[in-house]
């Protein structure tokens, strides 16, 4: 399109952004390596760089991934600009089935149970989000669906905690939904990257369709958008993404409300011209929040889902502000 | 060549309510035709069972002979290009984008070609927005905004374009531009069909009216058949006369049956 140039200058800017942070993650931390120790195996920082930050980095990029462009692809499917797969209560439902295999035990049985789950458990977030606001894009009924799945899976949870059968399931819940990327291996990475990458390429073959949506449910079909199977892929993608983000890492909120919104004036708006580049920025986000929980000097690291709320929180106040005054 | 765009006996209801009740029509591309109607007449719900958005509780739109619900989504995209009653716009996109739009049935995974971009030129000139086009939608006036649209539904070059109340909204010399718009595309061999709520402006513009009313068809023909007084005052309710203008025959409504 007309918007070639600048797209272009746009994702060499993130990729340089992601490539920087990268670096930085793997050199970042309580402990500040050295360049000598990258080539030294038998240096004592080597498994601190390739054991334990090298997959945080990895998984930080495809989450980051993952939530931004759920975000962005929520927001064009939903012609909503709150949406977002923690907002609209998708995250909280891919931990709530989290939780449940934990307070059931289940997850013992196999390392694949509470994945499965969880990803089962977006789905179905997105699938209840869709048939509780119904065909309409109106915001109010969005929120509000959204809502509705919050205060379930909420319950869910609490009830799972209180009612968990001993207090080791009750630490092993309590410390999975708080998301974090610490202490994350490379299985989790192995686990997570080819249904992130699913997830993803499911997500990106819908732009036509984000764009088309601009004119309405009624404008995108007669262009011969078949909005149906389109929302298939949304589920199956926002599904596979998202749950498996929220599998290996809990729930790690705002990156999907946050990055799309930071990105649109970038794109001109255009919904599907905003997938990849928040997929890009969203591993921006999330790999430069991982570091600053890190090198924050607290007894204990913070959790990158707090960092995140705390970056988040006066983000949609701003945005509030500014939905306030348009509405006005 | 245009091909036939045809419906037959099609029934509606929307819940309890029927909305069209068996109404059978053959349209002929080159011509204007406007369907036209009191509010909840079914206008608009048969020209989207026409488009193949909404499937008809019975009977069958057809193009060329083949229902239109058979042609593929993106095929009949190509083909009938439609134009809706709402302008609602989801995201503050550039006017340009949003004529872009229209090529969405033709362009690639990758965007668009130079084709589309040539077919988005052409369509923003014959609607007269070339002027908007770096503009964002939402600081465009209601009248630029509809005239944007036009252009959007004419980027994909269709056989067919149907209009849902597309006049609603424009200042008198810009319903008049966008009325000789759609008189060049039936001039090119084009159908093209529109619903209006302007009797006047019907008479003037349509080579050929129908009259829906509590969903049937009352009267078919061209507009001095179609909008005699007598098929007027059953549909609307309301009086009306001829009068003979410079450019024909005019069409007064002197008042409401008591």
């Amino acid at each position: 399109m007309t918007l070639k140039q600048p797209l272009g200058q746009l994702y060499a800017g993130l990729g340089i952004a992601v490539a920087v942070l990268f670096v930085a993650s793997l050199f970042a931390g309580k402990v500040w390596v050295p360049w000598s120790a990258f080539t030294d195996r038998a240096d004592p920082r080597w498994p601190i760089i390739f054991d334990l930050r090298l997959p945080r980095a990895i998984l930080g990029v495809a989450v980051g991934a993952a939530l931004g462009a759920s975000g962005a692809a929520m927001q064009g499917y939903t012609r909503n600009p709150l949406a977002s797969p923690d907002v609209l209560g998708v995250s909280s439902m891919a931990s709530l089935f989290a939780v449940l295999t934990l307070y059931f035990n289940l997850a013992e049985a196999s390392a694949w149970v509470l994945p499965t789950a969880a990803m089962l458990g977006a789905m179905t977030g997105v699938v209840l989000l869709l048939v509780l606001a119904g065909a309409t894009s109106s915001i109010v009924t969005f929120i509000l669906a959204g809502a509705i799945l919050q205060i379930i899976t909420a319950a869910g949870v609490s009830l799972a905690l209180s009612l968990a059968p001993n207090p080791w399931a009750v630490q092993e819940i309590v410390s999975w939904i708080h998301g974090a990327l610490a202490d994350r291996s490379i299985d989790e990475v192995r686990f997570a990257l080819p249904f992130i990458l699913t997830g993803l390429v499911l997500l990106m073959t819908q732009t036509r369709t984000f764009d088309a949506l601009t004119l309405g449910d009624i404008g995108a079909r007669s262009l011969g958008i078949d909005v149906n199977r389109s929302r298939l892929f949304l589920v199956v993608g926002v599904g596979l993404a998202v749950g498996a983000s929220t599998a290996v890492t809990g729930m790690i909120g705002f990156v999907g409300l946050v990055t799309p919104h930071l990105l649109r004036p970038f794109v001109a708006s255009r919904p599907g011209a905003l997938i990849l580049p928040s997929a890009i920025g969203g591993a921006a986000i999330v790999l430069a929040a991982d570091i600053l929980v890190r090198v924050i000097p607290t007894a204990t690291e913070v959790k990158l889902n707090v960092a995140m709320a705390a970056i988040g929180g006066p983000f949609f106040l701003a945005l509030l502000i500014r939905l306030r005054r348009r509405i006005a | 060549m245009t091909p036939e765009l045809g419906f037959s006996d099609i029934h509606v209801r929307l819940g309890d309510k029927p909305v069209l009740e068996g109404v059978s029509a053959d349209l002929h591309p080159g011509q204007v035709t406007a369907i036209v109607g009191p509010n909840g007449a079914g206008k608009s719900t048969l020209l989207a069972c026409l488009a193949g958005l909404r499937r008809p509780d019975m009977g069958l739109a057809r193009l060329n002979g083949v229902g239109v619900l058979e042609l593929a989504a993106r095929e009949r995209g190509r083909r009938i290009g439609f134009l809706p009653q709402s302008h609602e716009i989801a995201w503050s996109v550039e006017a340009r984008t949003l004529v872009g739009l229209g090529r969405i049935p033709f362009a690639g995974s990758w965007g668009l070609s130079v084709e589309d971009e040539a077919a988005v030129e052409r369509a923003m000139t014959k609607a007269d927005v070339t002027q908007f086009a770096t503009r964002t939608v939402t600081t465009l006036s209601g009248g630029e905004l509809a005239r944007v649209l036009i252009a959007r539904a004419l980027a994909g070059d269709p056989q067919w374009l149907l209009a849902d109340e597309p006049l609603a909204g424009l200042d008198p010399g810009h319903q008049l531009d966008a009325a000789a718009l759609f008189r060049a595309l039936a001039d090119e061999g084009k159908g093209v069909v529109v619903t209006l709520h302007d009797l006047p402006m019907a008479m003037k513009l349509a080579d050929r009216v129908i009259v829906l009313a509590d969903g049937k068809i009352l009267a078919d023909g061209p507009p001095v058949e179609a909008l005699a007084p007598p098929i007027l005052s059953a549909a609307y309710g309301v009086e009306a006369r001829f009068a003979e203008g410079g450019h024909g025959p005019l069409i007064e409504i002197v008042g409401r049956h008591g």
